[in-house]
C-alpha cells in the first residue's frame, strides 16, 4: 500500500509541475515581446562650421583619436586615414559610441556615446575641415515621411542579406555582423548609407538617391513603431528561432497532454 | 480456416471465451509468455467519497473554463477591434485565438478527467470476431453474383466485354497527355545554360531599371544589378534567378586575378549573385576583407581574387560577367557568362 502511494504521488506531481513550468515560460517571453517597443526622437545636428569650432575639434581629435588615426589623421598601421571620410561618418561613428574604440576586435560595437552634441559637431567639422567628404544630413533628408513600402522593396534588395528583411541584423564573416536596426536613429541610416562605416560597403546618391534613401528610412521607422502583426516575432531570426519554439513549447505541451492522456487516476 | 488462438490468461469478467480470426495480422508463436493485464488497482475517487466530489467539482470547473472561454472569444472581438493600423491584429487575433483554446481545449480535458476519475475503470479485453463470413452468407453471395453474370450475359457476349475492356484501357490516356504539358517544352539544358545578358545589355539597378555609368561607382560601392529589360519580361522573376548580378568597384591594386582586371572595367567588377553551391542570392559583401558570404550556408568568396572559394560548401568561383562602356558611358556587357551559373546540374559539363 505504501509503495503505491507513493509511485501515485510521484505521477501526480510530474505532469503539474510540468504544465506549470509551460505555463510560466511562456508568460514570461510574451510579456517580454510585448514590453519591447522603441522610441524614436528626431535629431537636428548644426551645420555651421566656425573656426573656433574647428580648433575645438582638433584638440579633441588630438586628445582622443590621434593615438590610432594619426595626428593629422593620416591613419597609421591600427586605423584607416579620416582625410576625405567627412562630417557624416564622424557624427555616425562617435555619437553611435564605436568611436573611439574601446578595445581592437573584427568590429567595433555601440556603445553610449562619451562626448556631447557639441563635441561631436566640433569634431566633426574638424575631420571636414581636411577635405571634402559627406556632410551630416539635414533632419529634412532623414524625416522618415516617404513611400513606406517602396523603401521596403529597396531594403530588400540592398540591405536585407546582411540587415534581416525586418531589420534584426546577422552575422558576417569572422566575428563581423550586421547590427540590428531597431533601434537606430533616423540620422544613423542616412549616415551609415552614404560612408559606409567598417565593412558595410557605401550607397553613394547614384546607387541610392536621397529620395531612395528617404523611403528606406521611412520603411525601417515604420518597423521600429509598429508591432508585428502576427504576434510574437521572437526576435526576427527566421525558421531557426521559430522551429526551436514549435520544438521546445508545442512539442512539450502535447507530449505533456498525451503523457496525461495515457495515465491512469490514482 | 484461419488461425485459431486464444486471448491468454485475462481475469476480466467481460473475457469472451469464444474463438477469434487472426484476421490479417501475421501470428507468430510468442517467445515470451502473455503476461496478461495488471492486476485491477482501486482509484481514490472509488473508495472515498470526498476524493469522488473533489474529482466531480474538478470536471466541472474544467465546463465553466470552457463557458469563460467561448464568451471571452466573443468580448474578445469586439474588445480589440482591428483598425487600419496592422499592429492591431496581433491583439485581436492573440486573445480571440486563445479564448476559443480555452473553450474548446477545456471540454476535452473535463470530459477526460471525467472519464478517468469517475466511470468505470475496470480492464476490458474484447476479442476480435471472425473475420471469415457464414457458410449460407457465402453461398448467397455466389448465387447473387452468378445471377448477375447470367442476367447481364457478360461471359456470354465477348464482343461486349471485350470493347469493355478496350474502353477502360483507354480513358485515363488524356490524362497522361495533359500531365506532360505540365512542364516546360524547353531543354532544360539549354535554360540552365544562358541568360538574359547579350552583348550590349546594360547593367541596370535592381529593382527600379536605371543604367549605371561606370564614373557613378566609388570604391567601396556595391550595386545590385539586373539586365536591362528584365522588368518588361513576362518571365522576370525566372529570368532574374539566373541573372542576377552584384556589381562592385575595386582599387585596381587590390584585385589579385589578371583575368578579373581584364574582364572588368577599371577596377569594376560583376559577378553572378547566385551561389554554385545551392543558388541562394549571394550578396554580403563586407567592404575592407572583399568577402562576399552567402546567407545560406556560409559559402564565402574572395572578391579580390576572381570570387575563389575561401571558406564553405562550395566548390566552384562565382562566374564574372565580361563588362565594358558603350559610347554614352554606361556599364554594359560583353556578352553572357562564359559558364553556365548557379549549382551544378545533371547536364553541366564544365
Amino acid at each position: 500500500m505504501s509503495f503505491l502511494n507513493r509511485k501515485s504521488s510521484v505521477s501526480r506531481r510530474k505532469p503539474m509541475a510540468a504544465a506549470i513550468v509551460i505555463a510560466a515560460g511562456l508568460l514570461i517571453t510574451g510579456g517580454g515581446y510585448a514590453a519591447a517597443t522603441a522610441a524614436i526622437t528626431s535629431h537636428q545636428s548644426s551645420t555651421v562650421a566656425s573656426a573656433a569650432q574647428i580648433d575645438e575639434g582638433h584638440k579633441l581629435f588630438l586628445a582622443n583619436c590621434a593615438s590610432c588615426h594619426g595626428k593629422s589623421a593620416e591613419g597609421t598601421q591600427n586605423a584607416p586615414t579620416l582625410i576625405g571620410v567627412g562630417a557624416a561618418s564622424v557624427d555616425f561613428q562617435v555619437s553611435s559610441g564605436r568611436m573611439p574604440a574601446q578595445a581592437s576586435g573584427p568590429q567595433m560595437p555601440t556603445k553610449n556615446s562619451q562626448f556631447t552634441d557639441a563635441q561631436i559637431a566640433s569634431l566633426a567639422a574638424y575631420v571636414a575641415s581636411l577635405a571634402p567628404g559627406p556632410a551630416i544630413p539635414t533632419a529634412a533628408q532623414v524625416a522618415p515621411n516617404g513611400d513606406a513600402t517602396r523603401g521596403g522593396e529597396l531594403f530588400r534588395t540592398n540591405c536585407a542579406m546582411c540587415h534581416n528583411a525586418a531589420g534584426a541584423g546577422g552575422a558576417l564573416t569572422q566575428g563581423k555582423y550586421a547590427p540590428a536596426l531597431t533601434d537606430t536613429e533616423p540620422k544613423e541610416f542616412y549616415e551609415a548609407m552614404i560612408t559606409g562605416p567598417q565593412n558595410m560597403p557605401v550607397f553613394n546618391d547614384a546607387n541610392l538617391t536621397p529620395a531612395d534613401k528617404k523611403d528606406i528610412i521611412t520603411y525601417l521607422v515604420y518597423l521600429q513603431k509598429h508591432p508585428s502583426p502576427g504576434g510574437l516575432n521572437l526576435d526576427n531570426l527566421g525558421p531557426v528561432a521559430e522551429g526551436l519554439f514549435v520544438w521546445i513549447f508545442v512539442l512539450g505541451g502535447i507530449i505533456g497532454i498525451t503523457v496525461w492522456l495515457g495515465a491512469k487516476s490514482n | 480456416m484461419a488461425d485459431k488462438k486464444s486471448l491468454g490468461s485475462a481475469e476480466s469478467e467481460y473475457h469472451f471465451e469464444h474463438d477469434y480470426s487472426a484476421g490479417l495480422a501475421h501470428v507468430s508463436a510468442d517467445k515470451i509468455a502473455d503476461p496478461g493485464l495488471e492486476p485491477h488497482r482501486v482509484r481514490m475517487t472509488d473508495k472515498s467519497v470526498k476524493h469522488e466530489k473533489t474529482a466531480a467539482r474538478q470536471v466541472a470547473i474544467w465546463f465553466f473554463v470552457s463557458i469563460i472561454g467561448s464568451i471571452s472569444a466573443i468580448v474578445a472581438y469586439f474588445a480589440f477591434p482591428i483598425t487600419d493600423d496592422l499592429g492591431t491584429v496581433r491583439n485581436n487575433t492573440f486573445f480571440v485565438g486563445v479564448s476559443i483554446a480555452l473553450g474548446m481545449l477545456a471540454i476535452g480535458f473535463g470530459a477526460v478527467h471525467w472519464a478517468k476519475t469517475l466511470m468505470p475503470d475496470a480492464e476490458v479485453a474484447e476479442a476480435r470476431h471472425q473475420t471469415r463470413g457464414a457458410e449460407d452468407v457465402r453461398a448467397r453471395a455466389v448465387e447473387i453474383v452468378n445471377l448477375a453474370n447470367q442476367e447481364s450475359g457478360f461471359s456470354r457476349r465477348k464482343l461486349i466485354r471485350r470493347s469493355l475492356y478496350g474502353a477502360l484501357a483507354l480513358f485515363p490516356l488524356p490524362g497522361l497527355v495533359l500531365f506532360k504539358d505540365m512542364t516546360t517544352n524547353a531543354d532544360p539544358t539549354e535554360t540552365l545554360r544562358h541568360t538574359m545578358w547579350k552583348k550590349g545589355t546594360r547593367l541596370t539597378t535592381d529593382p527600379t531599371g536605371t543604367p549605371i555609368k561606370a564614373a557613378d561607382l566609388t570604391i567601396g560601392s556595391v550595386f545590385h544589378v539586373i539586365p536591362e529589360g528584365l522588368n518588361d519580361r513576362e518571365d522576370m522573376l525566372e529570368q532574374k534567378a539566373k541573372a542576377a548580378v552584384l556589381l562592385v568597384r575595386l582599387d585596381p591594386e587590390e584585385i589579385k586575378s589578371q583575368k578579373e582586371l581584364d574582364w572588368g572595367y577599371d577596377g569594376i567588377v560583376a559577378y553572378s549573385k547566385i551561389c554554385t553551391h545551392v543558388g541562394c542570392p549571394v550578396a554580403l559583401y563586407e567592404q575592407h576583407t572583399h568577402n562576399l558570404l552567402c546567407p545560406c550556408h556560409q559559402s564565402t568568396f574572395d572578391l579580390a581574387n576572381d570570387c575563389a572559394v575561401v571558406f564553405g560548401p562550395a566548390t566552384r568561383a562565382l562566374p564574372q560577367l565580361q563588362i565594358t562602356v558603350d559610347a554614352e558611358g554606361y556599364l554594359v556587357a560583353k556578352g553572357d557568362f562564359a559558364e553556365p551559373v548557379g549549382p551544378s546540374f545533371w547536364e553541366r559539363t564544365a
